[in-house]
């Protein structure tokens, strides 16, 4: 990078900033600052005050102390929108696309044409929306409604106006919370890019790998206080998930596989039995079996239909062919309340769509699924709501301020806690997980997964529906998707190279493969 | 995911997998959704056509289309309002309100059968009228933006003061002493076609076009969509917002001069009852009452829908007295029908 004489000022820095919401101190004398050209992370546990900071960065929120500058001058005042978005772009945690809108649209929003008065070139504004698309190498129709598109496919959109901006600072708040594998991949191919055009990042994830694949430099935030800033390269994982918690690492480390000793584990009653089942375009044929006291991975990239098979387990849609039972017991008729009623318990794929209602508490959230528990007679006493909650809270690690607070003031990996709270509620059968971890840091992380083993080692099942290595890790067995079908399946003790191979359909079969007749290359 | 792929040879079967998505949906049909109601409208024809012979004459459509003048715009109004995920009853107060107050401020103090003040020269009845509209529309726009009030309940209980406003001023009497500059829009005739059906398709026509092809106006499908999502792409919400409820308000009194103009008066109950009309178009024509849908032309055959039925009803001699039971089920049976057509929720 061709730096001038001088040292050129920080593209964004902010110093003694604090912020509070009501009780809760969300940042507190925190600073950052981002040198031109430098990929900086930032990382921290879930409610560190990571998404605060964003806010105030972006213009969306006003600190209640502190200063911040972009490339030595002072911020722009609160409403000058247009100013903060030379400044700086941003891919917010919460999805800001709207659904009622064309994918285009959503792209160029507010700069569909040059001028206010000047009339918008529809024909153009699609090109150029499917040309930006393109350079992911994504496929979406630019006229389609936002709505209609897959959560990863909006999570591209997403990114690809924010980096559409032409600032010389991006914020991403865990882009890749959303994507699978390849998605990362691309999502990186096109960052280095704008690296070497010396764009400066700020990059927010829990995937620690990501951080040290990316970044330069690492800042940690804990408690709402920053840390410690140094180069990546002087902090090694356990320095730095030292550093996140505030505690040594030593203890759980990552990659081993829980040692559970449960060679029996496979010897339960079949909880899940599920054959031939077929959805047009999403899966076909699959068959797939989970006992009492084991954990399952369903591992399959965001194509793979691996998500859609879950959500049809759990209700959501309904299969054309095929035979679903729960505990022995055929699920005949479909809708979520027939299939919570057979003992299936849904941890979404995304927590803002199908998750969670926002303005209320957290202790509603949780107990959405089970309020025929909650009183005698079809009644919901609010004390035992409480307590119902009260115990999720504290089961769960969940950080907020009380049962009653709505769930939208939680941070991300607090409102993905609630959203796995209300389907352990139900006290399922068959837990199906789709992504459990999403958005939660590496301690909760460990957290999350030891209380899905706890469902399995209480004679229950769970069914781990992932593309994640850190959740695959955690189960006894992979089932792997590609493309619609069960393609191998794995015991203990797989490597990662096989797992993910099977995972993107590369032809090299482990040996407990059971599909020896499979072509992927037929179906259209 | 936390171990980057090492995999990245590509596998042509896995890009198609990743590139085309189960749920891709055709973006071509729902361009024609504001068109659900046209089938309605010509079936109407046939019927009314059937019904009477008088049906199909240039005077009849004429008088249909100049009788849906006032309730189409208080639903160009309502409809720009609910796209940008707001409501305002109080607009069936407005067309009342707005033309007396006008009036009481520019008539003669003595004299007629209602004294005015006297205050303004006649020729500002129009602009003090839709004044006194945008007036309203902002006093809304304070209570609901700034103070943060519930929208619903501000309109409301402004629907009822304004009524009761205008019935203080003119003493709960029609005013029939109207200046000639007031009238003229709402009786003049253009080229055979009274001037406010011109007035009116033009009005439609610049709302249309500016939904339909300015940043401004497509900000509002992105405020009532999600006005959080709205915010961060850089759009000012509150501002905007609540320029759309002066618009509105100054379109509500607008309808006032047409309406007082084509009648010769303004009758003390000019407007009663009419917001339910004005909601009932505006959702048979496609607008979501939850925002961020719609559009001003679907809207528009909301309006002429409902104006057909009464006038075929009229035609076919169906008793006056039931008239307002049929009312109500044909907007029940509109309603089905254009869920049906555009395939659309009306959530
Ligand atoms: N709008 C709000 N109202 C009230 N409290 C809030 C609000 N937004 C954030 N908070 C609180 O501020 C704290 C910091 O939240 P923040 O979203 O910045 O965390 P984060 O570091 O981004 O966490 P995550 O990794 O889970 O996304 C949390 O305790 C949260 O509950
Ligand atoms: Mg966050």
């Amino acid at each position: 990078m061709a730096d001038p004489a001088t040292a050129p000022p920080a593209v964004a820095e902010a110093t003694g900033i604090g912020k509070r919401f009501g009780a809760t101190v969300a940042l507190r004398d925190a600073g950052i600052s981002v040198a031109p050209g430098e990929s900086h992370a930032l990382v921290g546990r879930n409610g560190a005050g990571k998404s605060t900071l964003v806010g105030i960065l972006t213009g969306l929120q006003q600190p209640d102390t502190g200063t911040l500058r972009f490339s030595g001058e002072p911020a722009p005042s609160v409403g000058d929108t247009d100013a903060w978005r030379s400044r700086v772009a941003c891919v917010y945690q919460r999805s800001t696309v709207i659904g009622d809108l064309s994918v285009a649209e959503n792209l160029f929003l507010n700069r569909q044409s040059p001028g206010a008065l000047r009339p918008i070139r529809w024909t153009a504004l699609r090109r150029r929306a499917s040309e930006l698309l393109g350079e992911y190498g994504v496929d979406i129709d630019p006229a389609a409604r936002a709505r209609d598109l897959t959560v990863e496919q909006r999570q591209f959109v997403e990114i690809a106006r924010a980096l559409s901006f032409g600032a010389r600072f991006i914020i991403l708040d865990e882009p890749t919370a959303r994507l699978d594998a390849r998605g990362i991949a691309r999502l990186f191919d096109k960052l280095r890019d704008l690296q070497r055009q010396g764009v400066a990042f700020l990059f927010i994830s829990h995937h620690l790998q990501e951080v040290y694949d990316l970044c330069t430099t690492v800042t940690v935030y804990r408690d709402a206080r920053h840390i410690v800033t140094a180069p990546v390269a002087d902090l090694d994982h356990d320095a730095l998930v030292e550093a996140m918690t505030g505690e040594s690492a030593a203890a759980p480390a990552a990659g081993a596989a829980p040692a559970t000793g449960r060679a029996t584990a496979a010897t339960g009653a079949p909880l899940l039995d599920v054959t031939g089942l077929t959805l047009r375009d999403a899966y076909a044929d699959v068959s797939l079996e989970v006992r009492a006291g084991e954990v399952v991975g369903l591992a399959g990239a965001t194509a793979s239909g691996n998500v859609r098979l879950a959500e049809t387990l759990a209700g959501l849609h309904r299969a054309d062919t095929g035979r679903i039972a729960v505990a022995g017991r055929e699920v005949r008729a479909s809708g979520v309340p027939a299939a919570l009623a057979a003992g299936v318990g849904l941890v979404p794929e995304d927590r803002h769509h199908q998750g969670l209602v926002g303005s209320r508490s957290v202790a509603e959230n949780a107990t959405l699924t089970v309020t025929d528990q909650l009183g005698p007679y079809g009644t919901v006493l609010p004390s035992r709501t409480r307590e119902f909650a009260e115990r999720m809270i504290k089961d769960l690690d969940i950080r907020t301020p009380g049962a009653g607070t709505p769930v939208s003031a939680l941070s991300g990996g607090n409102q993905q806690k609630v959203v796995v709270a209300r389907a352990l509620a139900t006290d399922p059968h068959v837990l199906v997980a789709v992504r459990p971890t999403n958005g939660v840091d590496v301690r909760s992380k460990e957290f999350l997964l030891g209380r899905i083993r706890k469902v399995a080692d209480d004679g229950r099942a769970a069914l781990v529906v992932s593309d994640e290595l850190d959740d695959l890790r955690a189960c006894d067995r992979i089932v792997a998707m590609f493309h619609g079908r069960v393609v191998a399946e794995f015991g203990r003790g797989w490597r990662d190279e096989d797992l993910v191979a099977a995972m993107e359909g590369v032809a090299a079969r482990p040996a407990q493969e059971r599909d020896t007749e499979q072509g992927e290359e037929q179906e259209g | 995911m936390s171990t980057t792929t090492d995999v990245t040879e590509p596998v042509p079967a896995a890009e198609a997998a990743a590139a085309g998505t189960p749920r891709r949906v055709p973006g071509g049909l729902a361009r024609f959704r504001e068109l659900s109601l046209v089938p309605a409208i010509l079936v109407l024809g046939v019927i009314g056509f059937i019904v009477s012979p008088a049906f199909l004459t240039s005077d009849n459509l004429i008088g249909v289309a100049q009788q849906s003048t006032e309730l189409s715009l208080l639903v160009l109004a309502q409809a720009l309002i609910l796209i940008a995920g707001r409501m305002d009853l109080s607009l069936e107060s407005t067309i009342g309100v707005a033309p007396v107050i006008a009036v009481w401020l520019v008539l003669p103090a003595a004299g007629g059968r209602f004294t005015g003040l006297e205050l303004l020269p006649v020729w500002t009845a129009i602009p003090v009228c839709l004044l006194v509209g945008a007036v309203i529309g902002a006093v809304n726009g304070f209570f609901i933006l700034k103070l943060r009030l519930n929208g619903f309940i501000v309109t409301l209980g402004a629907l009822t003061m304004l009524r009761g406003l205008q019935i203080a001023i003119s003493e709960g009497r029609s005013i029939v002493e109207l200046p000639a500059s007031f009238t003229y829009l709402g009786h003049a005739s253009w080229a055979g076609v009274p001037a406010a059906i011109w007035v009116c398709a033009l009005l439609f026509a610049v709302g249309g076009c500016a939904l339909a092809w300015l940043r401004h106006g497509r900000a509002l499908y992105a405020i009532g969509g999600n006005p959080e999502a709205a915010r961060t792409a850089g759009i000012r919400v509150d501002r905007i917002t609540w320029v759309v409820l002066i618009v509105g308000g100054v379109l509500a009194a607008f309808a006032g001069v047409l309406y007082s103009g084509h009648y010769g008066s303004i009758s003390a109950d000019q407007g009663s009852g009419w917001i339910f009309q004005v909601f009932a178009a505006t959702v048979i024509g496609g607008v979501s009452l939850n925002g961020g849908r719609g559009t001003l032309f679907g809207a528009l055959t909301g309006v002429l829908t409902l104006q057909l039925v009464v006038n075929v009803m009229t035609l076919a001699g169906v008793p006056p007295l039931w008239n307002q039971f049929l009312n109500g089920a044909i907007i029940i049976v509109a309603l089905i029908i254009s869920r049906f057509a555009s395939g659309e929720k009306q959530e």
